[in-house]
């Protein structure tokens, strides 16, 4: 997909302007926030278990190289196959590929955000192949044609009515006059249709919460069940995986899962979490003859041995978009690309280039919240100044941010100098205000003062009086 | 392509970490970590005695909205999967797992019982599982010969039989059994409640592609 994330400001206006997003986005305190608070409070070694979950997954990421060579052997050994792909093209060829060895003319999908990473739908379409998505939220922004607005929650920014729009006009098999007004008949009729959709497919596509580097297993965590129904009907199973996905064993593997459901729907644990291994066994009366997994690179190793590294130790629970401020609202569309949130101001840059990102490092006012919430101890505000200053070093701040900054870094040097600046600007700033102590329109900040009426400062600097009430006390 | 691509990805990790393959010593401590799988921290929740485990199972299941039948031995079997059937106003007729503990669903009382994998019509399921976690109320099922796992999926109603036996306290170990138990399946599903979805306006609606009802059949077999 084409990343409009250059463009973040004009979406976040266009996105903030919208009552119906708003709406939408409102149900996330309830849904997200006030779960996950409630099932942390019922697990008293959750912060212990955060802090285990980064010193494993950083202890994967220095031997990363090791842990996938022993993934590989062990899918080999147990009958299956594994494809390196260094970049989205080669990872879509590789799918490709597969599909046609096959003969495959429909493939179903579970939800994957690394199929989402490469654009394969897209892909897959203009080559003849059909792919159909069948968790709920992914079926339903593919029928709207759009991308995904949060990585857990597709379809967040879509109401109930807007999904019975896009049914009615797919599911012509229906009567016209039937009744969607309600959750459950949408949910209804999405499970009907995709019933015969599981059966027909020939090629069935995940993505995987984890790989194991101990037995070759794959992993996905779901709630829907769609996810097993597509990997276990048709003949063919393609795991879709980024290479950072890699625990060591099945013990280390427990870790993660008592942390991600959790911290993502606030469930103690998914209804599904399932270990897949090689293809069906001889003797097996079902699941898939091949099994495949495709491994996908796609810019994160060099994001090894940076200052973004910790970046991959991200389980995509999405507890920093639910808990982000900006996030909740422009909603997950307005960041342009993929991943959206706090995650996805980090990791888009690293993955399109900082050069197509550039304002998303700023879509965050760096109050802390999302790094509280995550499960990895992701250090989320740290990388998004990274970003600032990578974005600020390459020129491609606005020329009035880089003029400003320039002079803030000469005048912040010049103590005297400062003091005498800043004294004088509280007390023009305090006059102009006048009683009203605010300004509503400032000549250089029109736009910022549109919105909103600027503070003013009562007219002495905090320098100055710190000396006055020294003076005073003594 | 794939070798090229192998190469290239692995010597840029190396090179990413400043660092070429690891030495021979480090690759036989991380294998031997490997090889020595050891838990990390269990919450408290997974200890106890083990009465105590079987009644944590039994809430944390139905926390889940799973809902739960205990009988004393698997004579009752029969009868209180039919009547679970009955209260649901379902047909008396299920797809049974070809695992022999399940035999002795057939030849008696009033349920039509086919043996094997799940078809799409089935309405009803009824499997054993390999062991149920106190911890979370998790069912843990594999798959083989006997324990095909369409049938984990297929129907809208899904029957679990598990002996208190087999309750453990927490997954790891469970993964401690299933070591020992040899080679590790094709598939090992971690089953917590019904199937949900709260994809439309975050509102949870069980039944989404998975069984809309999880039904479990606890059989008290450790009772003194």
């Amino acid at each position: 997909m084409n990343a409009t994330s250059h463009r973040f400001k004009q979406n976040a206006h266009d996105a903030i302007a919208d009552e119906k997003l708003k709406k939408a986005l409102s149900t996330m305190k309830v849904g997200f926030r006030e779960k996950r608070a409630a099932a942390i409070a019922k697990l008293p070694e959750f912060e212990a278990l955060r802090d285990a979950g980064r010193d494993l997954k950083n202890h994967v990421l220095e031997n990363l190289d090791h842990y996938l060579a022993r993934f590989e052997e062990r899918v080999i050994e147990q009958g299956g196959h594994v494809h390196w792909c260094r970049d989205a093209e080669e990872a879509r060829q590789t799918i490709l590929r597969i599909c046609r060895d096959k003969g495959a003319k429909t493939v179903t999908k579970g939800k994957s955000m690394i199929a989402e990473e490469i654009a394969l739908n897209h892909f897959l379409e203009e080559k003849g192949i059909v792919p159909v998505e069948t968790d709920l939220g992914e079926y339903i922004i593919q029928l709207r044609h759009e991308p995904p607005s949060h990585i857990i929650a597709p379809a967040i920014h879509v109401s109930k009515e807007m999904v019975a729009d896009a049914f009615r006009e797919t599911h012509k098999q229906y009567p016209a006059d039937r009744p969607l007004g309600e959750p459950r008949q949408l949910l209804d009729e999405a499970r009907d249709v995709l019933r015969g959709q599981f059966i027909q497919a020939d090629v069935g596509i995940t993505g995987a919460n984890m790989l194991i580097a101990e037995t070759g297993s794959t992993v996905i965590v779901t709630n829907e069940g769609n996810g097993d129904l597509t990997q276990l009907l048709p003949r063919t199973h393609i795991v879709l995986a980024s290479i950072e996905k890699i625990v060591p064993t099945l013990d280390d593997a427990c870790t993660v899962l008592r942390l991600l459901a959790r911290s993502a729907t606030g469930q103690e644990m998914s209804s599904y979490t399932t270990f897949s291994t090689g293809p069906r066994r001889p003797e097996d009366r079902d699941g898939p003859e091949e099994f495949h997994v495709v491994l996908l690179d796609n810019g994160r190793s060099g994001m090894l041995g940076t200052e973004f590294q910790d970046m991959l130790r991200c389980i995509r629970c999405a507890a920093c978009m639910n808990h982000c401020p900006v996030y909740g609202s422009v909603g997950g569309h307005a960041y342009g690309w993929v991943y959206p949130g706090p995650m996805g101001s980090v990791l888009t840059p690293a993955l399109i280039g900082i050069e197509n990102a550039a304002p998303l490092p700023h879509a965050s006012t760096l109050c802390g919240r999302c790094e509280q919430v995550c499960p990895m101890r992701i250090p989320l505000p740290k990388m998004l100044r990274h970003w600032r200053e990578k974005e600020f070093e390459r020129n491609l701040a606005p020329p009035r941010v880089r003029q400003a900054m320039r002079f803030y870094g000469w005048i912040a040097t010049k103590p005297r100098l400062w003091r005498w600046y800043t004294a004088a600007a509280a007390r023009v700033l305090a006059a102009w205000a006048g009683k009203r102590g605010r300004i509503a329109s400032l000549p250089f900040a029109k736009e910022w003062t549109a919105v909103r009426d600027m503070p003013a400062p009562e007219g002495e600097t905090f320098m100055q009086r710190y000396a006055r009430e020294r003076r005073g006390a003594r | 392509m794939s070798s090229d691509a192998r190469t290239h990805i692995l010597t840029r990790i190396r090179r990413s970490l400043g660092r070429g393959e690891l030495p021979p010593a480090a690759q036989e401590t991380l294998d031997a970590r490997l090889a020595a799988p050891r838990p990390g921290i269990v919450p408290a929740r997974a200890k106890g005695d083990r009465r105590e485990l079987v009644e944590r199972f039994v809430t944390m299941a139905e926390a889940a909205a799973a809902s739960l039948d205990r009988i004393d031995g698997p004579d009752a079997l029969p009868r209180v999967v039919a009547e679970w059937l009955a209260r649901h106003n379902l047909a008396p007729e299920v797809v049974a797992a070809p695992d022999a503990s399940l035999d002795v669903l057939e030849g008696r009382g009033t349920l039509t019982v086919k043996r094997g994998v799940a078809h799409p019509a089935d309405q009803v399921s009824v499997t054993p599982c390999f062991a149920g976690v106190a911890e979370t109320g998790t069912l843990v099922l594999v798959s083989g010969p006997e324990t095909p796992t369409s049938l984990n999926f297929l129907p809208d109603n899904h029957v679990v039989v598990v002996r208190a036996s087999q309750i453990v306290g927490g997954y790891e170990e469970m993964w401690a059994y299933l070591r020992d138990a040899g080679a590790t399946p094709r598939t090992v599903n971690m089953i917590t409640g019904p199937s949900r979805t709260g994809d439309i306006e975050q509102t949870i609606q069980l039944g989404a592609h998975g069984p809309r009802r999880l039904h479990i059949v606890l059989i008290d077999d450790e009772a003194a």
